[in-house]
């Protein structure tokens, strides 16, 4: 197995597919000859030439819609907006269209289409480079958001978001792009999409996240193991919408303590879903109320700021700590 | 330095076969079969008669709210007549004429318009999209449809339907660069009627045509008589045959008038003059039309009123198989339906939970 950046990943992942299935199509600004400005769709116009990877004009609502009507007509787009900061400007196409197709003309259309983009801060780019708006498609019915966490799973996340039969939002973490390797077979792996994955067994803590906060999540589950003697529990959900409740609230009724981290403005996203979900289903279970450890509801800082912004290990641990402190 | 001119090698056409008097210029005559010539008059008669059945019904309260075309037989029919059953149509909210030619049943759209998204039902043998309410979205659409067909190296070309309001959209900029650019076999059909609601053509634009914004994009442009079928059908003839043999897209701007409402929410006389109206109920496309195939002796008076008859009755059996339809559309708990491929857990949940909701209130209206 070779050992490689998510970028790779990703890259192997576009290549494996569009060697097997002469219905995807990859467009976007830059994602040709340059091979996308992180480099993701790297070679694959060589390799499968301009027909197959289309060098678009600068125009993110038109990317998008023209994905819609490849998809309507049999294909199967892959669409790269740069920066999901822009991805506002075709906003419009997914949720009028992309998303209800299906649903409107009572399965006779459906939109089988991939829109992946970058998202996240913590790499110092521009203004508009750095925001985590995944609540925004999250709240969109018919549309499924991905975010993966790692080379591997990306890689088996978005050959499944490829084949999936609805449209797919699938968010890539800047900060996790080339931030480590991890082994990645060859051979084809898929994820299922709706499915979070418990990464770490603990009976004393639950902690709750995905993409690029995994890390510092992690990180924390470490600390808590080796300064508190604490076992954390570690979800990370992989898949945004549709959301799997199931184990998420197993491992609440196991622990009976839960921190949901997400970079992401702390109002109406996806932790405040989760923990309604929780709630729900698990609240005579809880021996604490839920902390969620988020961005702020600001914009995201520009980056001389942002380390403040973003969830760090130790806000993680100090949540962690006032939830297992409450009895 | 003096200043060069600079050459643009696409132009910018008018064209107008069958004047508002219903003056022939012999010389421009498209050679249309006189099957398909009295095929366009019958689906003329039958877009007026439907459009005022469905005004009526929706004053009864039969229906909801929905957009007339009267006036617009011509720009929708002439265009649309030129595509094989293979091909795309993508239309915008106001070509029910149109999708009556592409085989839309009439109680389809009576079903639509009373709320039931069942109402969407495009025949199985054709690929037509649904209509499209956000103005100009659906624009790009075709343009992905035709780049699509060219890649399966197939002949189908896509036909995409806007009005005049829609040219003011990013998305109508975007779709027809992106178009041009790919050399997409498209035409872009714009029923220029001359109100986006209250708003008239001259605050949308400030081009003389709108035709002329295709060579911006270095595509043909041309502009037609949109009340005049025989320059609609002529000018749709060639892009479509443009677009078949490869040779890219085309903007076609059908200048015509919406003689009714923008929809009947609405009241047109907040904003336009009766006088306004009555002239261009002058230029009306049917009566043209009709003294044409009259001219040309393929249609009397007494046939004209054979077709006006026969499609009443056709209007009237749709009206009733319609409202039988929607009998068996009451069940609330379909709305779940056709959400995702496979319906997420959380969404069975809700369903079932509001199935429950609904027997119960049921159960309690029974005894309470």
């Amino acid at each position: 197995m070779a050992k490689m950046t998510m970028v790779q990943a990703l890259n192997l992942a576009l290549q494996q597919e569009m060697e097997k299935d002469d219905r995807v199509i990859i467009l976007g600004e830059d994602v040709g000859v340059d091979g996308g400005v992180f480099r993701v769709t790297d070679g694959l116009i060589n390799q499968f030439g301009d027909q197959r990877v289309l060098d678009t004009p600068l125009a993110e609502s038109a990317i998008v819609g023209m994905s819609v009507g490849m998809a309507v007509y049999g294909l199967k787009p892959v669409c790269e907006i740069q920066f999901s900061g822009f991805s506002y400007q075709n906003f419009h196409q997914i949720e009028n269209h992309a998303a209800r197709l299906r649903w409107r003309s009572r399965g006779r259309h459906t939109v089988s289409m991939v829109l992946r983009t970058p998202y996240g801060g913590g790499v110092r780019a521009l203004e508009h480079h750095s925001e985590s708006r995944e609540a925004y498609w999250a709240h969109t019915p018919g549309l499924k958001l991905v975010i993966p966490s790692g080379p591997r799973n990306a890689r088996a996340l978005l050959v499944s978001a490829i084949r999936d039969p609805d449209p797919v939002i699938f968010y890539e973490s800047k900060a996790v792009y080339r931030a480590f390797r991890e082994e990645v077979p060859e051979e084809e792996e898929t994820l299922p999409i709706g499915k979070p994955q418990l990464v770490r067994s603990g009976k004393d803590l639950t902690l709750i996240s995905y993409g690029a906060m995994m890390r510092p999540t992690l990180q924390a589950a470490d600390e808590l193991k080796n300064k508190d003697g604490v076992e954390a529990e570690v979800i990370d959900l992989l898949t945004i919408s549709p959301l799997d409740e199931e184990i998420l609230i197993q491992s609440v009724k196991k622990t009976g303590r839960a921190v949901v981290i997400h970079e992401a403005p702390r109002s109406f996203g996806a932790g405040a879903e989760i923990v309604s979900r929780l709630m729900e289903k698990a609240f005579y279970y809880l021996e604490a109320p839920i902390e969620r450890v988020t961005g702020f509801d600001i914009v995201i800082p520009m980056f001389s700021r942002e380390k403040a912004y973003l969830p760090s290990t130790e806000r993680i641990l100090r949540a962690a700590r006032k939830v297992l402190a409450a009895s | 330095m003096p200043r060069k001119k600079i050459t643009i090698s696409e132009k910018v056409e008018y064209l107008s076969i069958l004047d508002e008097k219903g003056k022939l210029d012999k010389t421009l005559e498209p050679d249309i079969s006189e099957d398909i010539l009295l095929q366009l008059h019958r689906a003329m008669v039958l877009g007026r008669r439907f459009d005022e059945r469905l005004l009526n019904l929706q004053r009864q309260g039969r229906i909801g709210t929905f957009a007339p075309i009267k006036g617009q037989e011509a720009a929708q029919l002439g265009a649309v007549a030129n595509l094989r059953p293979g091909d795309w149509m993508v239309p915008a909210f106001r070509e029910t004429a149109a999708e009556l030619w592409r085989g839309r049943s009439l109680e389809s759209i009576i079903i639509y318009n009373n709320g039931y998204n069942e109402g969407i039902d495009i025949p199985e043998d054709r690929n037509d999209l649904p209509i499209s309410v956000p103005v100009g979205s659906q624009i790009i659409h075709a343009v992905g449809v035709g780049w699509a067909a060219k890649y399966r190296q197939k002949e189908d070309v896509a036909m995409t339907f806007f009005g005049d309001g829609a040219t003011s959209e990013g998305d109508f900029h975007e779709g027809l660069n992106f178009a041009a650019v790919f050399q997409a076999p498209v035409i872009f059909v714009c029923q220029n009627n001359q109100w986006a609601i209250s708003v008239p053509l001259s605050k949308q634009t400030r081009s003389p045509t709108l035709a002329q914004k295709a060579l911006a994009y270095g595509m043909p442009g041309i502009q037609v008589d949109g009340n005049d079928m025989l320059a609609v059908y002529a000018a749709a003839q060639e892009a479509v045959a443009r677009a078949r043999t490869g040779g890219g897209p085309t903007l076609i701007e059908c200048v015509t008038y919406r003689l009714l409402m923008h929809t009947t929410a609405d009241d047109p006389k907040r904003y336009r003059s009766d006088e306004e109206v009555e002239q261009w109920s002058k230029r009306d496309p049917l009566p043209r039309f009709q003294k044409y195939l009259m001219d040309k002796g393929l249609l009397s008076a007494a046939e004209i009123k054979a077709v006006e008859s026969e499609v009443l009755d056709e209007i009237q059996d749709a009206v009733d198989r319609a409202e039988k339809q929607m009998e068996a559309l009451g069940n609330p708990m379909d709305m779940f339906e056709h959400a995702y491929a496979e319906m997420p857990p959380y969404l069975n949940e809700q369903k079932a939970q509001l199935a429950q909701e609904l027997t119960e209130l049921d159960e309690e209206g029974k005894h309470g």
